[in-house]
């Protein structure tokens, strides 16, 4: 059933909100795979549904008013979308393990650390509170705070903010989850914060052999982290590919778009190059490619306008959605 | 520092500290040095950026120069107004010559306000512009920031992130100021945005002839923008050169640590990381001697004991660096 080296994998989801305005398809057909011991990077602009699509592997999207349409998620030898909840329970948390972006939030502030490290362990091992309260020191070592011993009956408050994302960290691997996914785990850390703290995940990942989907808006993190990645746009997956050969030669117009639009240090230019318009909500996703508005390419061909292009193999390990990538139609 | 003449602001030693209250009596316990001394001037036309984790004092700086916190010490001179002594009339009149652009286009728009009545408020206060002239200006600020006149009656949630900014651009040109605060304008917006917002401000630049005092703590998108960038750490500057010299050649061992700490896209930049240890210490006891000390990998023990001054490095014109080891022969 499995493909060796895969631990998770994605087949044509679908995700949709039924609002009172309409239907809004925040994901759709989206299929990707996560090998073992491999970082999965899932890029994309804000409202672009890569949120909405590790909410699906938890099992967490917001029912109603969001629904999986479609689509199935195979984890090990399971569909993740068919277990009954109870079945699920047992797996969120445990062998699946999610960190958010906001470690301020996502802490609970009446509770001491300790007691909301020790809650997920007791909930999936039979361990005394003695013996819960000496792991949850252990992850908070390993996830490098110092003075564990300390730290572990401070409440969230008493704590910076890359201090609170160790915190969540610690509380992700206290099972030993097979995969964590991490959803912009840095994204509201300074930047010498964020390089200590994407270190410690490539370390655990590397120690524990779990795999991690990153889901970022920057690329940089892409670059450096990411064995595998995906770039998303208005809920569907554009482009998949090694990071490495993704970034050197990017096959997507929205792909190289994003590229020539970052401003890169020691490479100074005048201007930049801008991708023009702004990224379409979902309730009012334009007809065709999705990206043909903005496209350059594409923007007054026909079959843009009215055929969406689906994800297709181009070369060996690459895929990518668009009706001019070389090797699209043969 | 030569020709002093054609500086458009000038700050010197600034300090703005705020005090920490405690107890039923509400005492004094300490005091935040958010901004601790900081000097900096910046040229008509210039941009000038401010760059700094979050906390180093870089926004106190900019309400510090704007009066919108009140100062504990230095001087801050705008062409030949003291502002920090400006009385009311001073004061009013310098809102007209200095304008800010806010971080978040969420909050920094006013949810009940048309687009109209944003853009065109500072006018009716500061000008009493009113019927028929203040509608065109209006339409034409919009237009001048990519935007239609036709947006005029629409309310703020019915655009985008960047196109919020752009409104947020509109205001902050409206009285056609000199200097214009960016505070952290793009960090709040996508990738594709960014850019767009980042070539606006330029254009406008060159079109108006601003001058930009541009915080951030993106440092390729200073970088890009800016012509002379300041470093803060812990409510000082470290380090302060031209964009380019202080890229090429950082030597403050904060500076080398930040640009390190970049996720870099090209694999051939990517340099060895010496991104520091730990985490950037309160404000409220700052260790004697440099502040950078304790987390510093090239400490010596004369930082421990006396804090480095700003100064000129001896080999690098220009280039002016707080750090013991690095200020040159």
């Amino acid at each position: 059933m499995n493909e060796d080296g895969v631990l998770l994998s994605i087949e044509g989801l679908s995700v949709s909100f039924f609002t009172e305005e309409g239907v809004a398809r925040a994901v759709q057909d989206v299929s990707l795979q996560i090998k073992k011991g491999k970082t999965f990077a899932l890029v994309g602009e804000s409202g672009c549904g890569k949120s909405v699509t590790a909410l699906s592997i938890m099992r967490l999207v917001p029912c109603p008013p969001g629904e999986i349409v479609a689509g199935e998620i195979v984890f090990g030898s399971r569909n993740l979308l068919e277990l009954s909840e109870r079945r699920m329970r047992s797996i969120r948390g445990n062998k699946i393990a999610m960190i958010f972006q906001e470690p301020m939030t996502s802490l609970n502030p009446v509770y001491t650390v300790g007691d909301q490290i020790i809650e997920a362990i007791r909930l999936h091992q039979r361990k005394s509170t003695s013996e819960a309260w000496a792991d949850a020191v252990d992850m908070l070592r390993k996830a490098g705070i110092a003075d564990p011993q300390q730290r572990v009956s401070e409440y969230p408050h008493q704590m910076s903010g890359g201090m609170r994302q160790r915190v969540m960290i610690a509380m992700a691997i206290s099972c030993k989850p097979e995969l964590l996914i991490a959803d912009e785990p840095t994204t509201a850390l300074d930047v010498t914060i964020q390089a200590q703290i994407l270190d410690l995940l490539d370390e655990l990942r590397e120690r524990e052999g779990m795999s991690i989907l990153l889901i970022t808006h920057n690329l940089g993190i892409v670059a450096e982290r990411a064995d595998d990645v995906a770039v998303m746009y208005a809920s569907r997956i554009v482009e998949v590919a090694d990071a490495q050969r993704l970034l050197a030669e990017p096959l997507h117009p929205y792909t190289q778009g994003l590229l020539k639009s970052l401003p890169r240090l020691g490479l100074c230019s005048q201007r930049l190059e801008t991708i023009s318009g702004v990224v379409p909500e979902p309730l009012h996703f334009p007809p065709g490619c999705k990206f043909h508005p903005r496209c350059p390419v594409g923007h007054d061909d026909k079959r843009c306008q009215t055929t969406e292009p689906k994800l297709r193999e181009v070369q060996p390990g690459r895929c990518v959605a668009c009706w001019y990538a070389p090797g699209y139609e043969k | 520092m030569d020709n002093t003449n054609n500086y458009l602001l000038r700050v010197d030693g600034l300090k703005t500290y705020f005090a920490i209250k405690k107890g039923l009596l509400r005492r004094t316990a300490g005091y935040v040095r958010a901004v601790d001394g900081v000097s900096f001037a910046i040229a008509s036309g210039e941009s000038h950026g401010l760059v700094g984790e979050s906390g180093c004092g870089k926004t106190t700086v900019a309400r510090s120069i704007t009066r919108l916190v009140p100062t504990t010490a230095g001087r801050v001179v705008f062409e030949k107004m003291d502002v920090l002594s400006a009385d009311r009339v001073r004061l009013r009149q310098l809102r007209r010559e200095i304008s800010i652009i806010f971080q978040d286009p969420y909050g920094s728009l006013n949810p009940r306000m048309t687009i109209g009545n944003i853009v065109g408020e500072p006018l009716k206060v500061q000008k009493g512009t009113a019927g028929s002239e203040l509608s065109n200006r209006v339409a034409t600020l919009l237009t001048k920031v990519g935007l239609s006149a036709e947006h005029i009656n629409r309310y703020p949630h019915e655009f985008s992130g960047g196109q919020r900014q752009r409104i947020g651009v509109a205001r902050a040109l409206s009285l056609e100021p000199k200097l214009v605060i960016c505070d952290e304008p793009v960090s709040a917006l996508d990738v594709s945005i960014q850019s767009q917002i980042l070539n606006l401000l330029k254009d406008l630049q060159d079109e108006f002839g601003l001058t930009y005092l541009f915080i951030a703590h993106d440092l390729a998108v200073v970088e890009f923008f800016c012509d002379v960038v300041a470093v803060m750490y812990m409510g000082k500057i470290v380090e302060r050169a031209e964009a380019t010299e202080l890229y090429h050649n950082p030597l403050h061992p904060y500076t080398r640590a930040l640009m390190s700490a970049i996720p870099r896209v090209e694999p051939a930049l990517r340099g060895h990381r010496s991104a520091p240890v730990g985490e950037v210490p309160s404000t409220l006891k700052p260790a004697v001697g440099c502040a950078f000390g304790p987390r510093c990998p090239r400490r010596q023990r004369q930082c421990q004991e006396q804090e480095p001054e700003l100064e000129e490095n001896t080999d690098y014109k220009g280039h002016f660096v707080a750090c013991w080891e690095c200020q040159g022969n």
